[in-house]
């Protein structure tokens, strides 16, 4: 009679294990190189043990900075994360299958960079234990609840999407239950694709809409239509220019670490291609709201651009965001020579992520940092080395869980037939 | 949030009577449980819901000059624009308008709301979440979060008020106006089968200035001795441009004292700009 522990040692075997027709390095070395991502999580631990147990004294924020480095990971994360509605979208909803090749990948991204700042946001608040105040004593008026629903359900959505690379496993799959669940979800993906990218715009909105909305704070404050500040729709737009390229740029970085091929560059450039062009709109539109900011709303305000730049957050970050890592890159990824090669391509996406990285980091603390009374001080705010903890958080989770996903599911369909194994 | 108040609370100071003596400061802290820190001295993360700022001229002696501004919540209306004195006037009563104030659209726990009945800018520590959204938003720095837990000294929590929970770390807290004095008031005016007098719900502030600086009533009520005040032509607001409309005005005959209250982009902002000094 067969016993349950007699395929124990089949089980044990990491090979069996590693997606069909691809190699992966000795279980020796894996384990060696997991060990970064796991120092980083150890690193997190200590933080998030010390301002969970002290409290967020332990931050270098204040009542200036009411926010800080970890707000500025969230957002930026969360916006390159975008990749994985809008490839999903693009894919599934739009019927662009010459993207198939990555859009596992793409949601892989999205689903570490969503529940990474998830977690983070969990330690940034004062009070963990009352996150569930935010659904249960829910103020429709605030963009923070929106985007609290929002990203929940989305990273439960992107759960739900990633799923079936999970069951396509090649031992997982052999279970026939499995198997047809992982291929009813394939047949349903649209669905969740559709939602995803309806949950995805309206949140990714309502984060840049957070700071739209602060009309007393000059540096943030923005019109609108409605109850939807400018913020609202540039946040959208910036984060669906930025995610394809992030997505890319990962799996670039992938293919120079293990030294293989996992998309054509046909794909990357594709991907390239839709960065750029939406880049390109999002910066006019972005300059747009820059002058209107300067010359309408400021001046209205009693402000002029001089009271809004203080060193060290000068003019360099409006010109950094603006032009090197705006329009240049846009107009790098909109050139087929550029793209087309493999250094300029990745070169172009890094400039891109940087920009609306930066753009991120200037909403949260540059609005902050500003003294909005006439006698108030100006600050400025360094996180210390707790925070610096919890922000490694979405690094060293992303490693972990990409290191597992890239070694054990099929998140690549193409590298089969583009090594020669 | 639709605004139909009956009441609008407020208060005008008189910089020109004030001598930032603090003492408002410290009859806030002792009416509202506000705890000491053991480093009072990091003013960025300890608890003032009524700060006093100290502002000068900018001139060299012997031409100096020097004056207070206590600041509490303003307890902003908000969402309409209007001139010192003029804004709470300019609604049509029948029109429903909207109040804004920066701070309270954006909880996402209602945690902080704006009472249709008064007028004020309440705060629910117990439900607060400590996102700081609000801190955020509001441009005067009247939002205070627990960054600590209050180091109370062993015997102290006998001497708080029992009108006023004190609050734990990670939440945020402000200035009521000292709403558990209303309540209080309210309360006794039902017994007694009476109104709420001009003197029967006065903050802790208002009553500790040695000065006579500060003056509590309701805004819209000609009986009541700030309506008269805010139509002087001396009054002003903090940051009128940006259309919070505070309750909270101030009085002073001095151009220069007026004209620190708000940024501007002519001349006279670069002298409120050189005159610029830190709080205390």
């Amino acid at each position: 009679m067969r016993r349950w522990f007699d395929d124990l040692p089949k089980y044990a075997d990491d090979q069996s294990w590693h997606p069909k027709g691809v190699k992966r390095c000795r279980p020796e070395i894996f384990l060696f190189w997991l060990g970064l991502p796991l120092t980083l999580l150890g690193y997190f631990t200590v933080g998030a043990v010390l301002c969970l147990a002290l409290g967020l004294n332990q931050t270098n924020m204040n009542d200036y900075f009411a926010f800080g480095v970890w707000i500025v990971v969230d957002l930026a994360v969360i916006a390159l994360g975008a990749g994985a509605f809008f490839t999903s979208f693009l894919n599934y909803v739009v019927g662009k299958t010459e993207l198939k090749p990555i859009v596992n990948a793409a949601v892989l991204i999205g689903f570490i960079c969503y529940v990474g700042a998830i977690l983070m946001l969990g330690i940034d608040i004062g009070q963990p234990i009352r996150g569930w105040f935010g659904f249960w004593h829910a103020n429709v008026h605030s963009m923070l609840t929106e985007v609290m629903f929002c990203i929940t359900t989305y990273a439960i959505v992107l759960t739900i999407e990633l799923l079936p690379t999970v069951l396509d496993n090649k031992r997982i799959s052999r279970v026939p239950e499995f198997g047809t669940m992982s291929h009813n979800l394939h047949t349903i993906m649209i669905v969740f694709a559709a939602a995803g990218t309806f949950l995805s715009f309206f949140h990714q909105g309502s984060l840049g809409g957070m700071f739209g909305v602060l009309y007393a704070r000059p540096f943030a404050a923005r019109g609108g239509i409605g109850i939807w500040p400018w913020t609202f729709f540039l946040f959208i737009w910036s984060a669906i220019a930025a995610g394809p390229s992030f997505t890319t740029m990962i799996v670039m970085l992938t293919e120079k670490i293990s030294g293989r091929k996992l998309t054509t560059h046909k794909v990357k450039m594709l991907m390239g291609k839709i960065s750029g062009s939406l880049l390109v709109s999002y910066m006019v539109v972005k300059s747009a709201d820059t002058a209107w900011w300067a010359w309408v709303k400021l001046p209205s305000m009693g402000l002029t651009m001089d009271d809004m730049y203080h060193n060290p957050y000068g003019y360099w970050l409006m010109w950094f965001e603006l032009g090197l890592f705006g329009w240049l890159p846009a107009l790098m990824l909109l050139q087929k020579k550029v793209r087309e090669s493999y250094g300029l391509l990745f070169l172009a996406m890094l400039m891109t992520c940087t920009g609306v990285a930066l753009n991120r980091f200037i909403f949260t603390i540059q609005s902050l940092a500003l003294p909005v009374l006439p006698f108030e001080k100006f600050y400025a705010y360094l996180p210390s080395w707790q925070e610096w903890g919890i922000a490694s958080l979405v690094l060293g989770f992303g490693l972990l869980v990409y290191m597992l996903a890239y070694r054990y599911l099929p998140v690549f369909p193409q590298e089969p037939e583009l090594n020669d194994d | 949030m639709w605004n139909k108040d009956k009441i609008r609370f407020g208060m005008v100071i008189d910089l020109d009577k004030c001598t930032g003596c603090g003492a408002c400061s410290v009859a806030c802290m002792s009416e509202n449980n506000i705890g000491v820190l053991h480093d009072e001295t990091d003013k960025i993360r300890s608890i003032t819901w009524l700060r006093v700022y100290q502002i000068d001229n900018g001139k060299s002696f012997p031409d100096t000059e020097v004056a207070f501004i206590p600041r509490p919540c303003m307890h902003c209306q908000g969402g309409k624009s209007g001139t010192p004195g003029q804004a709470f006037f300019q609604e049509d009563p029948l029109v429903d308008a909207e109040a804004h104030p920066p701070c309270v659209s954006v909880c996402p726990a209602t945690a902080t709301d704006y009472d249709e009945e008064t007028g004020i800018v309440s705060q629910i520590p117990t439900r607060c979440i400590g996102c700081r959204y609000c801190v955020a938003a509001c441009p005067y720095h009247a939002r205070y979060f627990n960054w600590y837990d209050v180091p109370w000294p062993k015997g102290t929590p006998r001497a708080l008020s029992p009108f006023v929970s004190p609050r734990m770390r990670g939440v945020v807290e402000k200035c009521t106006f000292c709403y558990q004095r209303y309540q209080r008031a309210r309360n006794k005016a039902l017994v007694d089968g009476s109104e709420v007098g001009e003197m029967d719900y006065q903050t802790a502030c208002t009553e500790a200035c040695p000065s006579g600086a500060i003056t509590f009533g309701q805004l819209q009520n000609p009986e009541h001795k700030v309506h008269k005040l805010i139509s002087s032509e001396h009054t002003f607001r903090l940051l009128e441009s940006l259309h919070t409309d505070p309750k909270v005005y101030y009085m002073s005959k001095r151009e220069w004292v007026r004209k620190m209250a708000d940024n501007y982009v002519t001349r006279h902002k670069k002298l409120a700009k050189a005159a610029a000094g830190g709080g205390h």
